[in-house]
């Protein structure tokens, strides 16, 4: 595993902590670097990124984590689908999410059939054999998921299948990048861009948030040396006044990205106006089937609405994906929501800000 | 026998019922106490204190890389014995078949019970056999229970784990969960890691000659190795600390754990055991698991400290995190 | 939110289909969104699909960097 293993080199780890600390002590100020994605949370908290940078270099979790900024009402029409008598093919990440009333893991346990797919393929697969159900796959994620999920339209129509149609909620990252840097309430002094959403949308796409008025645009990979190699980078850049993009994981990240993978999202997807849970709506922030596709789109097929749904009024989940409050700062945290029971899905996600916390450093060390 | 599934008569109390045990069960497990199938079996009195457990088998698929339900259901039950300080000594056996089962399937996980048995060294000494409609079970399930010896020397408590202990295993943790994940339907990974299905009782006579150094003892099974340590510190006023580097893990069981975004640490092992034990004696316990193919790669990974009854991990790259109870199901992810 | 592995391609089913492997696991990958996949590519693998290559003179020329990093260390 040369290529997973070399990018988690203990002693390489202490010699950009050095560098870091030395970087953090020349900048003095406070920075504010807020990590977009739900996998960057997740590493960081996974190999304890946080506990080898310095006081003045504050890591803030941004809302790159599809499954968090899913609304209540898209679970609970999926949990209407499957009432129905629908399979509902999903990643595992969804099953635990809380919609209005409950989630998928408890709609299981009702008798609802759900099918866990490691790849959008099974689905398919799934679709194909049981020529008399209906299957729904719930079509959610960022770029990096979206190309993936949209050739199972590909596949149905390759393989004339009738009984597959895709729930979506895709969601695009720009312009959430756009919106947060717009927002007053929020101090952003840097972006840390994901690594495998950039690989499909390119390097460049980062050039809107970059130069005057812009900020620093690091992409960093998900291993630990890349994370503290981005950090070093975003420092850099901080100390010389800079507000580049730096493309620090150019083994994957090409500056156009993957032309292939953008264009067969373009091919049967087209941007639309999105809700995102805690945020509210961003324009063009997510993508909806094509008009000659809309027999693939399930809640046109089965007419089910998507809504808001509800979200218990003491969640602060919103505000910590925005990056404006802490997991610690939330009342219900680890009271009455824990991974086991959980309110928000900040809580219930693999890579939620709060399931991260409450693994990985829920007591200070 | 003409049939090539099971019926629900084979579980009946009629001829077909009689039929299934004389064609499968009576050869596989006819000699001992089981010979003339008594209702009970009659045993004699055991060398001090008796171990007792039972364990129930329910694993998808029944068949997995590196064992099946058979064997699984031997190691499971002579493992809970072996943690216990105990030696294994014989073993009942219940089988709820579904209607519909292949004769074929049936035959490898007994067989697998009766190899698994021999080389335990435990007798099969009674059983039950029930069928129940199609759709009412997963194909098969079992149930065994172990009747033990205890082993003198070892007493075995929470409470008698303490600040400066050394927390050792016996070899790499989390195979059999990821064998297993890995050749579910929707997954389909080859060349996975194989299941560590294995007995771990000679481990623990082994190492008789420390056993009062022996705080605590486990196999970490459902919930793996961090259910474990979080189960031995738990409302103690001691952390246990890991160092990543240090816990050993097979390849196989971090590729599948790289591809679908899971913790080595929370998936299951089914031969393997988790010891915590006074610091003098550590060298030692290592040395004679060591002595066993099965211990051969044996390593301390942690120590117990003064805390507030968490397990902290110092990380590959340096850092310091939470090894947490994992939560619900261990379900592949993409993000 | 995006889990994805560097996986080695090690067989070509045919244009758009082969199979990765990490370390001896295998598993299928689509390969519809790499363009000219190649046996012995390396690849980012998310959720069964290959996304991107690895160009591997940048992996290995990092992996060196790190190396030399590591080096001035020592042991930590």
């Amino acid at each position: 595993m040369k290529y997973i293993d070399g990018f988690r080199n203990p002693a390489a780890a202490e010699a950009l902590r050095r560098q870091i600390a030395g970087l953090g002590e020349a900048l003095g100020r406070e920075a504010a670097v807020m990590e977009v994605c739900g996998s960057h949370t997740m590493a960081i908290g996974r190999y304890g990124i946080r506990d080898l940078l310095p006081a003045n270099v504050r890591l803030i979790s941004g809302p790159g984590c599809p499954v968090c900024v899913t609304e209540a009402g898209y679970i609970d029409a999926a949990i209407a689908l499957a009432r129905r008598g629908v399979i509902l093919a999903t990643f595992g990440d969804m099953m635990a999410v809380p919609g209005s009333a409950s989630s998928l893991s408890d709609c299981r346990g009702d008798g609802c059939r759900i099918e866990i797919c490691y790849s959008p393929a099974a689905a398919l697969k799934l679709a194909l054999g049981k020529p008399g159900n209906e299957v729904v796959f719930l079509a959610i994620g960022f770029e990096t998921t979206i190309a993936p999920v949209v050739s199972l339209v590909d596949g149905a129509l390759r393989h004339k299948a009738k009984n597959l149609s895709l729930l979506t909620a895709f969601k695009r990252i720009p312009p959430a990048l756009a919106a947060l840097l717009a927002d007053p309430e929020i101090r952003i002094d840097a972006f840390l861009c994901p690594a495998h959403v950039s690989a499909v949308i390119g390097a460049a796409a980062y050039e809107p948030f970059s130069g005057r008025g812009g900020v620093p645009c690091v992409i960093a990979g998900f291993e630990p040396l890349d994370i503290l190699l981005g950090i070093r980078g975003v420092l850099d850049q901080l100390l010389r006044g800079a507000a580049e993009v730096d493309n620090q994981y150019s083994r994957v990240v090409r500056p156009k990205g993957n032309p292939k993978a953008r264009e067969q999202i373009d091919r049967f997807l087209e941007p639309v106006d999105a809700a995102w849970r805690g945020i509210g709506t961003i324009p063009a922030s997510g993508y909806s089937l094509r008009e000659p596709y809309a027999v693939y789109d399930a809640a046109k097929k089965f007419a089910i609405p998507v809504e808001s749904g509800t979200t218990n009024p003491a969640c602060i989940c919103g505000d910590v994906i925005k990056g404006k409050r802490s997991p610690a700062d939330c009342a219900l945290f680890a009271e009455s929501c824990t991974p086991d029971h959980a309110i928000g899905p900040c809580m219930v996600s693999a890579e939620g800000t709060c399931a991260a916390y409450y693994k990985y450093s829920r007591v200070a060390s | 026998m003409k049939e090539s599934t099971i019926r629900l008569a084979h579980g009946g109390g009629g001829g077909l019922s009689r039929q299934l045990i004389e064609t499968e069960i009576i050869p596989r497990f006819g000699e001992g106490p089981l010979r003339q199938l008594p209702d009970a079996a009659v045993l004699p009195p055991t060398d001090g204190a008796m171990v007792f457990t039972t364990d129930s088998f329910v694993v998808q698929p029944l068949d997995f890389p590196g064992g099946n339900i058979g064997d699984l259901a031997v190691h499971g039950t002579v493992n809970d014995i072996a943690a216990c300080g105990g030696v294994p000594l014989w073993l009942s056996m219940g089988l709820i078949l579904e209607e519909g089962l292949s004769l074929e399937t049936l035959r490898r996980a007994l067989d697998a019970v009766k190899s698994a048995a021999e080389a335990c060294g435990v007798v099969v000494v009674t059983g039950d056999t029930k069928v129940v409609g199609s759709g009412q079970c997963d194909g098969m399930y079992i149930n065994t229970s172990g009747i033990g010896r205890r082993l003198n020397g070892y007493e075995l408590s929470t409470d008698r784990i303490g600040e400066g202990d050394y927390v050792l295993v016996s070899g790499p943790i989390g195979d059999h969960g990821m064998a297993v994940l890995s050749v579910r339907k929707g997954i389909e990974i080859a060349g996975g890691p194989l299941s560590d299905s294995a007995p771990v009782h000679r481990l623990v006579q082994s190492a008789g000659a420390w056993a009062k150094a022996v705080h605590f003892m486990r196999d970490p099974t459902r919930g793996g190795l961090a259910a474990v340590l979080n189960e031995a510190v738990e409302g103690r006023a001691l952390d246990i600390e890991l160092t990543e580097n240090d816990i050993p893990v097979s390849p196989g069981t971090r590729a599948v754990a790289e591809m679908l975004g899971l913790d080595p640490l929370h998936s299951a092992s089914e031969g393997r055991i988790v010891a915590v034990c006074a610091a003098h004696a550590a060298v030692r316990v290592l040395s004679a698991w060591r002595e066993l193919p099965e211990g051969r790669t044996a390593t301390g990974i942690g120590l117990v400290r003064s805390g507030e009854g968490r397990v902290i991990m110092r990380t590959l790259t340096g850092g310091k995190r939470l090894v947490d109870v994992p939560r619900g199901e261990l379900l592949p992810r993409i993000c | 939110m995006c889990l994805a592995v560097p996986m080695k391609l090690v067989e070509l089913r045919d244009e758009s289909l082969g199979v990765a492997d990490l370390d001896g696991s295998r598993h299928e990958v689509d390969l519809s969104l790499i363009a000219e996949p190649r046996l012995g590519d390396y690849v980012i693998v998310h959720a069964g699909f290959a996304i991107e290559k690895l160009e591997r003179r940048e992996a290995d020329e990092r992996l060196a960097m790190f190396e030399e990093l590591a080096g001035a260390i020592g042991d930590p």
